[in-house]
């Protein structure tokens, strides 16, 4: 889902960097109070970050018969919300830029939105949903998962529209069709996928450590809202 | 051995990650390009111009410069491994604690 260097006007990179930064902050503070006052979730935050790094790391076909990867902030988003993830994903989204011009710098801000913030806020909502009807922890992850990655290229395909609407005046809606037909037909299969991985991985937990689904209940959607 | 219901789960996870993997990569017609490829093709269709290179094109000078693709796959081998090292600790590390902890073998539980 990255979008590639050049690939948005100057106007979006900034506007989508203005967008990530406050998130990117907030998600920094967390990092920083988490390691202070928990230094025993040390392992967990690496864990969340681990995941990612694997899983938008696997290039898998799809009906299409073209390939994309999943995102695997599933973990991150529920276990320590929207601004930890956007500070994990962008390392991901760097090192990708860097050392193998996936994705971009100028499109760092545009990228961090949709695959750390707007993607797993969804599938944070919907865990959040599930968890509230009483659901198991493992098929609220393969939801939560699956929604967080799916999101995402609905986010890049609305950022690749609003981009060729104000600079080559295309139709939203024309544009919007032909983005998603590319993005998010390919990501269904891959989405499920990602959902099943992590669904097992969070199973596991449950078993193993079963403490961080209680930090994780009490994880607020809103990433701005005070601690209790 | 019965299994229990987590191996199950996993099992039965695993089948369906491996049947789909092989339906998608059997039914693979033509060339096996990337979505985000792709999207860039489409802002092109639309008469887009991308305004800059990536790095790789800033540091060759090279605006066609392509990461070869035996050296692409390397790298994102090398992301996989990261992640795939510290998720392997972090079961490991799990596994010896819960023996240490019961004083049995993996094996025995």
């Amino acid at each position: 889902m990255h979008i590639m260097e050049g690939y948005l006007e100057p106007i979006w990179c900034l506007v989508w960097f203005i967008v990530m930064i406050p998130f990117f902050y907030i998600g920094v503070v967390k990092l920083r109070q988490i390691l202070r006052d928990h230094p025993d979730q040390k392992m967990i935050v690496a864990l969340s970050g681990a995941f990612i790094f694997l899983i938008s790391s696997l290039k898998l076909p799809s009906v299409t018969g073209s390939s994309a990867h999943p995102t695997g902030t599933g973990i991150a988003v529920v276990f320590y919300g929207v601004g930890v993830c956007a500070v994990l994903s962008t390392i991901v989204l760097i090192f990708q830029a860097l050392l193998i011009a996936h994705g971009g710098f100028t499109t760092l801000g545009a990228n961090c939105v949709s695959m750390g913030i707007i993607g797993p806020l969804f599938g944070l909502i919907i865990w959040k949903l599930l968890r509230k009807a009483g659901a198991g922890v493992f098929v609220s992850m393969v939801a939560a998962a699956a929604v967080a990655d799916f999101m995402t290229y609905v986010v890049t395909a609305i950022q690749m529209t609003l981009n060729v609407v104000t600079a080559n005046n295309a139709s939203f809606v024309d544009a919007f069709v032909d983005f998603m037909s590319v993005y998010a037909v390919t990501q269904v299969p891959l989405a499920i996928i990602e959902g099943l991985i992590l669904g097992m991985f969070a199973q596991y937990l449950s078993t193993t450590r079963p403490d961080v689904f209680e930090i994780a209940d009490k994880n607020k959607i809103n990433p701005f809202a005070k601690e209790e | 051995m019965a299994l229990s219901n987590n191996q199950k789960l996993y099992i039965g996870c695993f089948a369906v990650i491996i049947v789909m993997s092989v339906v998608f990569l059997a039914c693979v017609n033509g060339d096996f390009g990337g979505s985000d490829d792709a999207g860039g093709g489409v802002a092109d269709d639309y008469g887009y111009e991308a305004w800059t290179g990536d790095i790789l094109t800033i540091i060759t000078g090279d605006p066609n410069y392509e990461l070869p693709g035996e050296t692409e796959s390397l790298l994102f081998a090398v992301q996989a491994a990261i992640g795939a090292i510290i998720i392997g600790y972090f079961i490991g590390f799990n596994a010896g604690q819960k023996r240490a902890g019961t004083g049995k073998t993996e094996t025995e539980q």
